[in-house]
């Protein structure tokens, strides 16, 4: 797709400035319609209806008067609060949140920057977010904020090693870190997924990529860095207007991102279903997007499911349950990969 | 380390029986009503807001009297002999004019006292909850028909037969209590 720009527009800059807004392109009414997604989840799972009035139909456009509402809001900076820092801070967590989508491939035909360590480099921009989340917390000059977003800390800091192995595993069968290298592996059937090859390791691999992603973007049973009943909202409490409207951008870029990652490393990218029916790289974009937003819906469904964990329990699954497994997992692909040849 | 694995095999079938029974939850029908557009059916008897007929009211001000906390604000003008103010669909006669009937119905306390004793079963509640007001004095409701000049008309007629009366020997038997 690159060079076909840059063919018919003649300047490799202007390029590269298109490229990297196609993913702001999906993003933005990603995250605007799955804020509304959520609420009517949440609100049918629990025998609700949600918003109803906005817009007519099933309170669609409600998100879009909200955000419009917070558009119109005071820019408000507590006296208290490091005013660099704290105006820093949601910019920090959203360029983290994006930076990441810079590797992701959304068909054959469109990855942003098509680089050799793909997945190392989304796993290392990933945790630039944390930062961030420490930057808000830090400079808000509130207990309740800092407390966040040490929570914050500590959980993303743990929860990023089950990541890197279980992706390490997969990396191991491939060969490569380049996430189009991840999705040509998985082509040709639905079997050739990597969630279904040498089972049962690499199933057990996606659970524990999908329960420590759910951990990394601090979304329930995961949420103890915004735990609104103990920390008012954690580490964005001091937020107001489009400073908390980018905060929440940023988390759900974020829910996109590990979504889309899971997808494309565990189940077949672009790549369709049906083998080399219906694929192609348009159908490629339906296949990876529809795949994302289904682990979306999962992330979802498992908020409305599960209570919070306490800040212990957090720390024995991660340290003591999904590190020790993904050990086992990479060792046992490491060995099965090395005695196949 | 055979606790370890049942914790986590637990974890992870009791996380399957909660997603099952969230999942279920999601195509329930919801219980939601959604207000304004759909109402549910009152109860039989629901007491909301009164309503006065005032072709049957005579006047009497029972209801007035019945209501614990004065809402009912009734003046009556006695009719002279020679008009004829027509019957009540019960059939009771109707003897006064009825200037003002107001029903304060922000001090209401829909207690319903008021319609049990209504002889011409006249005053009664409705079916309408609805009816909040930006202005306190809205909440007033009057429900007298009479027009400041048919109730100028009625005094002046009560003022001359009383003065004709008065210009008569007075009967012995009448009183002074009206």
């Amino acid at each position: 797709m690159k060079e076909l720009l840059v063919d018919l527009l003649g300047n490799e800059l202007l390029v590269y400035v298109l490229m990297a807004f196609v993913p702001l392109l999906w993003i933005l009414p990603f995250a605007l319609f799955a804020v509304w997604w959520e609420r009517k989840i949440a609100a049918h799972m629990q025998d609700r209806l949600g918003p109803m009035r906005t817009g007519g139909w099933h309170g669609w456009a409600q998100t879009i008067a909200d955000i419009l509402k917070l558009i119109q809001k005071e820019d408000i900076i507590p006296t208290a609060a490091d005013r660099l820092l704290f105006s820093l801070a949601p910019f920090v967590v959203f360029i983290g949140a994006y930076t990441a989508f810079a590797a992701i491939p959304f068909s054959a035909a469109y990855v942003g920057t098509e680089i050799n360590i793909g997945l190392f480099y989304i796993i290392a921009v990933s945790s630039f977010v944390v930062i961030g989340l420490l930057m808000a917390g830090w400079s808000s000059n509130n207990k309740w904020s800092l407390f966040g977003a040490m929570r914050s800390a500590a959980q993303v800091v743990s929860y990023e090693i089950p990541i890197a192995l279980t992706l390490l595993a997969v990396v191991m069968i491939v060969g490569s870190f380049d996430l189009q290298e991840i999705n040509r592996a998985q082509s040709g059937s639905i079997l050739n997924w990597f969630i279904f090859q040498k089972f049962p390791l690499l199933f057990a691999a996606a659970l524990i990529y999908f329960v420590a992603s759910l951990a990394e973007v601090n979304r329930t049973p995961f949420d103890i860095p915004e735990a609104e009943s103990e920390l008012v909202a954690g580490y964005h409490t001091e937020y107001g207007g489009m400073k908390f409207a980018l905060f929440f951008l940023a988390e759900y870029a974020n829910m996109f991102a590990v979504s889309i990652i899971a997808a494309t490393v565990f189940l077949g990218g672009w790549n369709s279903p049906f083998g080399e029916a219906l694929s192609g790289p348009l159908w490629g974009v339906f296949w990876v997007l529809s795949k994302s937003m289904g682990f979306v819906f999962v992330q979802m469904w498992l908020r409305w499911t599960l209570p919070r964990l306490r800040v212990d329990q957090l720390m024995y699954v991660g340290w003591k349950v999904l590190i020790p497994f993904s050990f086992v997992i990479i060792l046992g692909v490491g060995f099965w990969v090395l005695l196949e040849g | 380390m055979g606790r370890y694995f049942k914790n986590i095999f637990d974890a992870v079938r009791t996380i399957l029986i909660g997603m099952r029974i969230t999942a279920r939850h999601l195509f329930t029908p919801s219980v939601t009503i959604q207000y304004p557009d759909v109402k549910l059916k009152l109860p039989a008897r629901a007491r909301n807001r009164l309503y006065v007929n005032m072709d049957d009211c005579i006047g009497c001000d029972q209801c007035s009297m019945a209501c614990p906390v004065n809402c009912i604000t009734i003046e009556t003008i006695k009719s002279t002999s020679d008009v004829d103010l027509g019957v009540t669909s019960v059939g009771s006669k109707k003897r006064l004019y009825v200037p003002v009937f107001d029903i304060d119905i922000a001090k209401c306390c829909y207690c319903g006292l008021c319609v049990y004793p209504c002889p011409t079963e006249c005053i009664k509640m409705t079916e309408v909850f609805e009816f909040s007001e930006y202005e306190r004095e809205n909440l007033i409701y009057n429900f007298a028909t009479m027009t400041p000049a048919e109730v100028d008309d009625a005094k002046r007629k009560l003022a001359a037969s009383e003065s004709t009366a008065a210009t008569k020997p007075a009967p012995a038997s009448r009183g002074t209590n009206s």
